[in-house]
């Protein structure tokens, strides 16, 4: 329980961003730390199930991978661990995700620290009509205040970590929207990783992007995985076979098979899975 | 040249000796489209005949008019020469800036509210129509519920009671168009400033408005395009103004009142400067609306 470190608790974030503390508990004591746990979700658009009693637990520090034919239902759970889908009237999710331990499906929560904590990166980039500073620095401001010296370390910090500073140190006051469609996609990381949430969720966050962009921002989850619990949603299984440390195969709704990637994609014990992967069927 | 002149012979022929079609239909169709083509010709050319007629006569007839006194003199009295638009021009300026004033934030928080808050609620649908109504409401019923509301009961004419008639008319166009601006930035944008945990009115105000900034200036600079030529609701309100006056709690004068008053005169230089007057007021709203479609195509780029 000492390693339970709740979503309001900002202290335990070092100045580096890092999560150093908890990376050292974690391998002094060696047991395995669930970032997310969900049990028994259920989750309606309206009178639609689009989730069916999923359970599992995304590993703190590991990246975890939503794999599936379209409208499985991959992109729906994703949305519902930062409860991005309450913006929308009619949708409601059953059941419980435990962050930390603490059940955020329960009323009462503060959805915008929530949202902090367990930051999302989408399929299309969407940098703000701003400048490329201005769009690492609006998250930021949210929640911490910085003085100016203080933002500029961030925003080359949060730059750094998503590989984008050398191509973008030079014109930090030009409009996110000048970059390249890679690049916009990078900063929309590099913006999620800089409020330095203990989450990042990513939507398919390289079907709009060309093999090139596609491949930095992969090494980019190998990087950021050793700070953060990475949870991503993708079309592309050599993707997750390449990026993973654990995969979920969904259909319709429903959890077929979950466990450790290599697993999955060597030796799947269900036959629908094996289907799947193997392109028999999807 | 021989083999060209073969190709377009057998490229003709070809189009008509293709197995298959029906000859008939074929020359139906290429009928029925030349007849659409004429029509629609016809339209425009009958259209954009009467427009240039229009603004021609007035460069013509208005351009004679056009001198330094113009800008610098106040309308003259009757019966004495020269004179110029001097108060009227200062006038309309005045009305139409307190009308922006006014309008522009009423009207891009009105839309704000329509587009990211109301959506699907019963005071979003009823503040809809009702802004529906407003938009095609006649001025002149405007210019007459200012009469009694604020005329009446001060008791004189005012440059303030003009400004919130003008305003009446503008706050409808730039509810809509802000609406309608906001509802074309994408979701996508909306969620993923969300996503970092920003509050709603942080979202609306610093990335919906922002994203849409473009689209909402244009629907301002278009509000004041209308305003701007609105002659019915100052005759009840702002009224008129033989003496340069910036007082706006006093009778005003402005252009399209004078320009009415003077058409309809007896003396030659108050009918030139009727013509003068819509030269500039006409050239003012074409501005605006070039403006405005610059400002909207620096969007569309960026």
């Amino acid at each position: 329980m000492s390693n339970m470190k709740t979503m309001f608790d900002l202290n335990q974030i070092d100045s580096q961003g890092g999560r150093v503390d908890l990376n050292s508990n974690q391998q002094a004591s060696k047991e395995v730390v669930n970032a997310l746990e969900v049990r028994n979700l259920n989750f309606f658009y309206g009178a639609f199930q689009g989730l069916k009693d999923i359970n599992l637990n995304i590993e703190e520090g590991k990246v975890t991978a939503f794999i599936g034919p379209s409208g499985c239902g991959k992109s729906t759970l994703l949305r519902t661990l930062n409860r991005m889908y309450d913006l929308y009237p009619g949708q409601r999710a059953e059941g419980e995700i435990n962050f930390y331990g603490q059940n955020i499906l329960e009323s009462g929560q503060d959805l915008n620290l929530l949202r902090s904590r367990i930051g999302m990166v989408f399929q299309k980039p969407t940098p703000f009509p701003m400048s490329i500073y201005e769009n690492i620095a609006f998250g930021v401001r949210l929640y911490e205040k910085l003085s100016r010296s203080e933002m500029d370390e961030r925003v080359e910090w949060a730059l750094n970590k998503a590989a984008l500073w050398n191509e973008a140190k030079d014109k930090l006051n030009q409009s996110g929207l000048s970059l390249s469609g890679g690049q916009q996609q990078r900063l929309c990381i590099a913006r999620g990783v800089a409020v330095k949430p203990s989450v990042i969720l990513l939507d398919e966050p390289t079907s709009a992007l060309d093999p090139i962009s596609t491949g930095k921002i992969e090494e980019l989850i190998n990087e950021l995985k050793h700070e953060y619990t990475i949870a991503i949603v993708t079309h592309n299984m050599q993707q997750a076979a390449r990026v993973s440390d654990y995969t979920a195969y969904m259909y319709l709704g429903s959890l077929i098979e979950y466990g450790k990637t290599d697993e999955i994609f060597i030796k799947p014990k269900r036959k629908e899975t094996e289907d799947y992967i193997t392109g028999r069927f999807g | 040249m021989d083999v060209e002149q073969y190709g377009e012979e057998a490229r003709v022929k070809n189009m008509i000796n293709i197995p298959n079609i029906d000859q008939a239909i074929f020359a139906k169709r290429k009928r029925a489209n030349k007849i659409g083509l004429a029509l629609s010709t016809g339209a425009m050319a009958l259209g954009m005949i009467f427009l240039l007629w229009i603004l021609s006569v007035l460069v013509f007839k208005g351009f004679s008019a056009l001198n330094v006194s113009l800008f610098t003199q106040s309308t003259p009295a009757p019966g004495s020469d020269g004179g110029g638009l001097a108060n009227a021009i200062v006038g309309s300026l005045m009305l139409v800036g307190c009308c922006t004033l006014i309008s522009t934030p009423i009207g891009v928080l009105a839309g704000l509210y329509l587009s990211e808050y109301g959506d699907r609620s019963r005071i979003a649908a009823i503040t809809r129509f009702v802004t529906d109504i407003m938009l095609s409401a006649p001025s002149i019923v405007i210019g007459l519920f200012v009469y009694a509301f604020v005329v009446a009961q001060v008791r004189h004419f005012s440059g303030w009671a003009g400004t919130i008639a003008l305003a009446l008319i503008a706050i409808p166009v730039v509810v809509r168009t802000t609406e309608n601006m906001l509802r074309l930035v994408p979701g996508s944008l909306r969620e993923a400033a969300y996503a970092l945990g920003t509050p709603k009115w942080k979202v609306a105000f610093m990335i919906t408005l922002r994203a849409a900034q473009s689209g909402v200036m244009t629907g301002i600079l278009l509000a004041l395009a209308r305003v701007s030529g609105e002659t019915a609701p100052l005759l009840f309100t702002a009224l008129n103004n033989q003496f340069f006056s910036t007082n706006m709690n006093a009778p005003m004068a402005n252009l399209p009142v004078v320009i009415f008053q003077f058409a309809m005169s007896p003396y030659d230089n108050w009918v030139e400067l009727a013509w003068g007057g819509a030269l500039l007021i006409t050239f003012a709203v074409l501005g605006l609306n070039i403006l405005a479609r610059v400002v909207f195509r620096k969007k569309v780029q960026g």
